[in-house]
């Protein structure tokens, strides 16, 4: 890949600008009751070694059983990310020896993945957006975990991971900044999500990336990679690639050379450092899995799970911005998660208007809603606001009932006390007032009681605003703003 | 009362079932023979307790008219089956006193029909050898001898224990598994029958694995008809083992003395190996006769990828063995040798765990699969695998319903005298047996006379895939024609 890249995506070193070339390999928990190749819970939490199968403990004489249901959820992502699902994949074994790996190799699959070369858009907080080429998807085990705290002088292993699956997401190095590091693993977590094919709780482990970070001068062929292994946030995603690529800079304008080699990124410090060179990286001595068949299913397999396949964030953001009208961020915004999204449908579909209040009803869950959960730090889904309500109100605003600004009281009300907000809206007396006799008393009184203001107004007609704010407190926020506006004007005769 | 332990076991089935004894009497006549017979060596592990406990139940069973196919038969099983609270040890040091919480699913199935357990069988440590002598237990005896002679003699392996218990009478029948040969070799060699059937065929699920793509388990006995019985509790699908393969077992019993007329018979022209003893050849002419005086037509075919076979098995069966004894490290559970770090303890409780041969084909499979030799060695080695098996079904496609070999080039041979520099000549034991697994095939042996010395010999019948009817119907004509095989019990 050699697509010409903005000058602001490029480094500046001391010898000149550099560009970052970024790749992504991505292992996330796929959404399973079950293990890859065993019956056992895939539960997080729980005591160490209590969800463990004799097959996940490689005890001898047992033998993998492919877990249908990882299979379907793999071909789901892969249809998520507009990828070639390959009817035929194989699965091999990756040979090493290590006490979280009890039988001593991982089935993955090397030659012949479950998913081909697919694609992701992303879109950049600039507005910008990328195409990010996806190299593949395999279907592989997770290890155990080992403990080194429970004794002084002896580390214990913990197999309730082991055996739990994976889905590897290689992407193309097609990746040139860490921002769009950052948002692509955005945009596949939320990908993920809306499929319910993982969690991606980064907290948990669900989503890990390794990143493969090389630089080069602008359109020179690709420079020598390093691999940062198991980097665990997005925003140290983001620290790791920059970290690097400085580092990766300053070795080759000081005159030397990059060694390919696996990094680990140290959050604390907020570097890189070496793990191991290639000279001493395993030889896996990969091979197929002969206690396994090749994984086979026919194109309607993929077909039926295709039909099924959810509304994705892509699809849903055109929806919004075609059916209501709404800006690209703001469309953004809402498919940004899941259950973002899915709030927002809800109230469209409590809305007897779509297509008079839709947009509002956007602007309404980003800006009232998700303002307020934000400042109280609380999950949609603990929004003590339901979609419901907040139609409800959204509505009152838009059959003008009330204005904007007592929306927002009522929205407060709601809020603290719950309630129906036209019933809260009626008890209250928070009406608007469009009686126009009803206002043209308070204005006629407000124009009797200040001759000099009405003197300066219809001197300086800007001035009449006075009038109308005088108006609107008078009637408690509740007259219609339009109409006020009207009658002051043909009061003063401007 | 005749003794029960020269009965076969479709003679010991119908004498319980008509309660001329009890499951009980013939599982203590077998104990009793077994500890007469502990010079052979042949059990790892008698369980005389359980035995009984299992015959007392058995004959409960058989009392109600329960009793199953195999009710109050008592057997032996195999070092490699996992047993449920019976110490597995695969005759291997690194195993230790390992006691499986879990039953194989083949001898899950022959406890479902009824049968009883007298104890674990000796083998070659980890199935890797062609004379029993790689045990971590020691050798297992061959009740043969030459005539004249006390000279000890190999059993064959790696089922080796399961042919001498069952050709001495320690045993009605005996479970064992066939990676290049380990049925049909021992079974030649203590002139018995012995069947390895296709690929697929039994599970599995809780044997001790070899080589996953060529394992298969299978049954000795001391006739056709008892290895028919006996397959038919061991086959079926499991769910637990995605290579078994879903298809019904039939009544294996039914196809003993079903007619061959008419069936063709392929004698293959490349197992006609130079310098193969004049005996073998006399023995594998006189099968043929037997077979075409039974009414079947020989015909010979060729299989011209044979010579590759052996080469290709010994990279193929290593490979898979380097990673599926990858699993014994010490962490978990056999036997553990403490290091100074993990590495240390990982090498030293392999080099303290493992014997010279399994050391030695964990070696070469770790080298055929690494970077660089992967496609000299182990992808070439897959691709005559796939000519292997090409030959055999151009060979059945032009009609042939089953091949008649020798099952091995020579009898059994001297304890110690070919364990010396030269692996290769241990593995040119298994020169007829290895296309077999390569292939996938049924393949049975079958007693058919003895050598100049007395020791009994074995043809070899190679059937299409999942039809062992067709080797039952063939093996009774030939056991039919050259009766039955019994040593001198030396050791009584």
């Amino acid at each position: 890949m050699n697509a010409p890249v903005k000058s602001t995506k490029l480094i500046k070193g001391a010898t000149g600008d550099w560009e970052m070339v970024i790749g992504l390999e991505i292992h996330a928990q796929v959404t399973s009751n079950a293990k890859l190749f065993s019956g056992a819970s895939t539960q997080f939490g729980g005591e160490p070694n209590a969800h463990v199968s004799l097959v996940d403990a490689a005890m001898p004489g047992m033998l993998p059983v492919i877990n249908a249901e990882a299979v379907r959820q793999a071909v789901r992502t892969g249809l998520g990310l507009k990828a070639r699902i390959n009817l035929r994949s194989v699965f091999d074994r990756k040979n090493y020896f290590y006490p979280d790996l009890p039988q001593g190799y991982q089935i993955s699959q090397y030659k012949s993945p479950i998913v081909g070369e697919g694609a992701v858009q992303v879109d950049l907080d600039d507005g910008d957006n990328v195409t990010v080429g996806i190299e593949r998807l395999h279907l592989e085990q997770d290890a155990g975990k080992l403990l080194h705290d429970q004794h002084p002088t002896m580390t214990y292993v913990d197999l309730n991971r082991s055996g739990v699956a994976l889905m590897e997401i290689v992407s193309k190095p097609d990746i040139r900044s860490a921002e769009q590091a950052k948002a692509y693993v955005a945009k596949l977590r939320t990908i993920l999500r809306y499929l319910g094919t993982c969690d991606g709780d980064m907290e948990k482990g669900s989503l890990r990336a390794d990143v493969n970070v090389s630089v080069r001068r602008p359109g020179a062929p690709f420079g020598t990679r390093c691999e940062i292994k198991n980097v665990n946030s997005i925003r140290f995603i983001g620290q790791a690639i920059d970290y690097e690529a400085r580092r990766q800079i300053g070795v080759i304008e000081d005159g030397g050379q990059i060694v390919q080699e696996t990094r680990l990124f140290d959050p604390s410090r907020g570097e890189t450092r070496s793990m191991r060179s290639k000279e001493e990286a395993h030889d896996y001595r990969y091979f197929p899995d002969p206690d396994l068949l090749p994984l086979e299913f026919p194109q309607s397999f993929v077909d039926e799970l295709a039909a099924a396949l959810p509304e994705l964030p892509d699809q849903k953001k055109a929806r919004f911005i075609g059916d209501f009208a709404l800006s690209p961020y703001d469309a953004a915004v809402l498919v940004s998660e899941r259950e973002s999204a899915e709030f927002y449908e809800a109230v469209l579909a409590a809305l007897a208007d779509k297509a008079r209040d839709g947009k509002l009803a956007a602007n309404w869950v980003i800006n009232e809603l998700f303002g307020r959960l934000n400042k109280e730090g609380k999950d949609i889904a603990a929004s003590p606001v339901s979609s419901a309500q907040l139609a409800t109100i959204v509505e009152l605003i838009g059959e003008g009932t009330i204005s904007g600004k007592i929306a927002k009281d009522l929205f407060e009300i709601v809020w603290n006390e719950g309630g129906d907000p036209r019933a809260v809206m009626e008890a209250r007396g928070m009406k608007q007032v469009t009686d126009l006799g009803a206002i043209e008393t308070i204005v006629d009184a407000i124009v009797a009681a200040n001759p000099d203001k009405v003197a300066q107004a219809q001197a300086k007609p800007a001035l009449a605003g006075w009038f109308v704010g005088q108006v609107m407190k008078a009637s408690g926020g509740k007259a219609n703003p339009q109409a006020v506006n009207d009658l002051i004007k043909a009061k003063l005769g401007l | 009362m005749t003794d029960l332990t020269t009965l076969t076991l479709s003679e010991a089935r119908d004498g319980l079932a008509r309660k001329t004894f009890t499951s009980l009497e013939l599982t203590d006549a077998h104990l009793a023979a077994m500890e007469r017979a502990r010079a052979l060596n042949a059990y790892a592990l008698e369980t005389p307790d359980a035995a009984r406990a299992m015959a007392r139940q058995a004959d409960a069973r058989i009392a109600k008219g329960e009793g199953g196919p195999l009710g109050g038969v008592p057997l032996g099983i195999k070092d490699l089956f996992a047993t449920e609270g019976i110490r597995t040890t695969a005759c291997s040091k690194i195993l230790g006193d390992f006691t499986p919480p879990y039953e194989s699913t083949v001898t899950a199935q022959l406890w479902r029909d009824g049968a009883v357990m007298l104890g674990k069988l000796n083998n070659d440590e980890f199935a890797m050898g062609s004379s029993n002598e790689t045990s971590c237990f020691g050798p297992v005896v061959n009740p043969w001898r030459r005539d004249g002679s006390d000279a000890q003699l190999v059993p064959g392996g790696s089922s080796g224990g399961s042919a001498a218990a069952v050709a001495a009478g320690l045993c009605l029948g005996a479970t064992g598994t066939d990676t290049g040969g380990s049925i049909r070799q021992p079974a030649a060699f203590t002139g018995i029958v012995g069947i390895k059937p296709t690929y697929g065929r039994c599970s599995r699920w809780g044997i001790v694995a070899f080589a996953s793509s060529l394992d298969q388990a299978g049954p000795f006995a001391r006739s056709v008809r008892d290895s028919a019985i006996l397959l038919r509790s061991m086959a079926g699908h499991d769910p637990k083992d995605t290579t078994s393969v879903d298809r019904a077992v039939p009544d294996y019993e039914a196809a003993v003395g079903k007619s061959v007329k008419g069936l063709r018979i392929g004698i293959p022209k490349e197992y006609r190996l130079d310098g193969m003893s004049a005996e073998i050849d006399r023995l594998w002419s006189q099968g043929a006769e037997w077979l075409k005086a039974a009414g079947a037509e020989l015909v010979e075919v060729s299989l011209p990828h044979t010579r590759y076979a052996l080469p290709a098995y010994y990279i193929v069966a290593p490979a898979e063995a380097s990673s599926n004894l990858a699993r014994y490290d010490g962490v978990r559970y056999g036997a553990r040798v403490d290091g100074n770090n993990i590495v240390e303890m990982y090498e030293n409780t392999r080099a303290r765990g493992f014997g010279p041969e399994v050391k030695r084909r964990v070696m070469i499979g770790t080298y055929v699969l690494s970077a660089g030799y992967y496609d000299a060695y182990y992808l070439r080695a897959q691709k005559v695998r796939t000519l292997i098996k090409k030959d055999f079904e151009d060979c059945f496609a032009q009609g042939v319903h089953a091949i008649l070999t020798p099952a091995t080039p020579s009898a059994a041979f001297g304890i110690g005298e070919k364990t010396g520099a030269d692996p290769i000549e241990m593995y040119l034991n298994d020169i007829f047996t290895v296309t077999v697994n390569m292939a996938g095939l049924p393949g049975i042996a079958v007693p058919a006379g003895k050598d100049a010395q007395g020791l009994p010999l074995g043809l070899q019948l190679i059937g299409r895939p999942f039809d062992e009817e067709t080797l039952f119907a063939l093996g009774e004509v030939i056991e039919q024609a050259a009766g039955r095989f019994t040593p001198a019990r030396w050791w009584d």
